[in-house]
């Protein structure tokens, strides 16, 4: 009875492409997205290449940390709009209160040092990447 | 929409109840109300029970039937209802559609949240728990951070600055000195908020609600069953409304409304056959200071960009036009999760009916509001309660 359908599941593999400069967004009929995306039958989603840079939309310095942070704070959070796409993530590369409204940034992927776990990140564009 | 008639209410002081299991907590508020009600305990058809972080806080999922189990009948269906920081709203909610649908006519909803057992470290992370983990937990968003970024968003768009977010806290601490329920029964000024340290710019530790136990309960019945036992509550909920927006901000497209929040709204007013205007009074979903502002603009009290002042400007003070939060809010009553929604009911309710301490600051209200919201307002239960004809 369903009429969507799993597709694209794979955070991971989105992760992995970001990481090698592959970077990708998904989108449909009426929308642009990204892994993990879910879609009707009857909407395709087409990989599209994430643009190489976004803007920062809004930000804030979290100095309470979450606990996979707890040694990081204080350390920015930022909503970047990359073309029709928005992605939340930390960012790194320059000092959390220097991080404004209209910032351009590239998006990467880090990993928490307690978790191991990896997540979006981003960093001002054109600085040299120190990974 | 069905009459709907609160027949009792009942609730914990909001507080630290250290020593307190939250069985206890509940069966005192849920006892209160009951007994108020006047109804027999072998009459309640069903309890719709919210609470959110009952496994982390307290080892205890599948909390219904533990809630349910004092109520005294057996022949009782029991749910909780898990809907983070709204998890207490949806209970009404889903009470209220018991009754409308003719399957009951007698229900408790409830709700219930132990949080002092955790410290902040641990809130911290089980409130984060509220959003979405792949794309927000795992960058390290916290939830105050999740405000922020919408308290920034907000600001740079319309304006506005901290010291307008902070005499919401002010004023809402000021109407909790009289609420003997409240957490905070103390005034704080501007300069307190301001000079507080941040949590997540712009907000500080006094934008917050704090880290709270506590317990709601109320008892709805159908307009029939209170005809035919005697029974003459003062107040009913004439609207319910719920809405649903993406759990992850990133998928919104706008971060300066909550577009869960509207659709409850106007869900909960047209089947009370009201508008934001016949509103006199509202119990609002203030986790921290932007949250207000944004409530009141969803509620369809002021345009987008158009409540940050509204506090400063005396509009939403006791002696306003339009008075916010006269519990203290979740800000200085406090927000024990799980049970912030049916909290709400309560205070409203008390108000309405004339009961609750600063009820005198509204004497001839006869149509109020209440907003839950759930995480970043993903989820949102709103409540239009009336004087009863």
């Amino acid at each position: 009875m369903s009429d969507e359908i799993i597709r694209e599941t794979s955070y991971d593999a989105w992760l992995d492409a970001l990481e090698v400069d592959e970077g990708y967004y998904l989108r449909g009929d009426s929308r642009a997205t990204v892994p993990p995306a879910v879609a009707g039958k009857t909407d395709e989603l087409e990989r599209e290449t994430l643009p190489e840079t976004g803007v920062v939309e809004s930000k804030t310095v979290i100095r309470v940390p979450h606990p996979d942070f707890e040694d990081a704070a204080p350390y920015a959070i930022a909503i970047v709009e990359f073309g029709p796409v928005t992605l939340t993530g930390q960012v790194t590369g320059t000092d959390p209160e220097a991080v404004e409204t209209g910032l351009v940034v590239e998006a990467t992927v880090l990993e928490a040092e307690t978790s191991g776990k990896r997540f979006v990140g981003f960093r001002p564009a054109g600085e040299v990447s120190d990974r | 929409m069905a009459e709907i008639l609160i027949a009792g209410v009942g609730a914990t002081d909001f507080g630290d109840h250290t020593g307190r299991t939250g069985r206890e907590l509940f069966a005192e508020a849920r006892s209160s109300a009951l007994e108020k009600s006047a109804v027999p305990r072998s009459d309640v058809d069903a309890l719709y029970y919210g609470n959110y972080m009952g496994e982390t806080a307290e080892r205890q999922s599948h909390q219904a039937p533990l809630m349910s189990s004092g109520v005294g009948t057996t022949d009782l269906e029991a749910t909780r209802v898990e809907n983070a920081c709204a998890s207490g709203g949806y209970a009404v909610a889903d009470g209220v559609r018991a009754i409308t649908s003719g399957e009951a006519d007698v229900v408790l909803v409830g709700g219930l949240e132990r949080m002092t057992p955790l410290g902040t470290e641990e809130t911290t992370a089980a409130l984060s728990r509220a959003a979405d983990e792949l794309h927000e937990g795992r960058p390290g968003l916290t939830f105050p951070g999740a405000y922020a970024l919408l308290a920034d968003a907000y600001m740079e768009r319309f304006g506005g600055s901290r010291e307008d977010l902070a005499h919401i806290a002010v004023k809402n601490h000021a109407n909790a000195t009289t609420n003997p329920k409240a957490q905070f029964q103390s005034e704080i000024d501007v300069a307190d908020v301001l000079e507080a340290p941040s949590v997540a710019d712009p907000l500080g530790v006094l934008d917050a609600c704090p880290i709270t136990d506590g317990a709601a309960a109320a008892v709805l019945v159908s307009g029939e069953y209170a005809t035919e036992n005697g029974l003459e509550p003062a107040v009913a909920i004439t609207g319910s409304g719920r809405g649903t927006e993406t759990l992850s901000l990133q998928e919104r497209g706008e971060l300066t409304r909550t577009r869960a929040a509207e659709s409850a709204a106007q869900a909960a007013y047209d089947r009370a056959e009201v508008t934001a205007a016949d509103v006199d009074v509202a119990e609002v979903h203030d986790c921290f200071t932007i949250a207000e502002v944004l409530a009141l603009e969803a509620l369809g009290f002021y345009e987008p960009g158009a409540a940050i002042t509204a506090a400063r400007d005396g509009e939403t003070t006791r002696d306003g036009t339009l008075p916010v939060n006269l519990s203290g809010g979740l800000k200085a009553k406090g927000h024990p999760v799980g049970a912030t929604g049916v909290g709400q009911l309560v205070e409203l309710t008390t108000l309405l009916e004339g009961t609750h301490p600063n009820a005198d600051a509204v004497p001839d209200a006869k149509v109020g509001v209440t907003h839950n919201a759930g995480g970043t307002v993903a989820t949102a239960a709103v409540h239009v309660l009336e004087v009863a004809k």
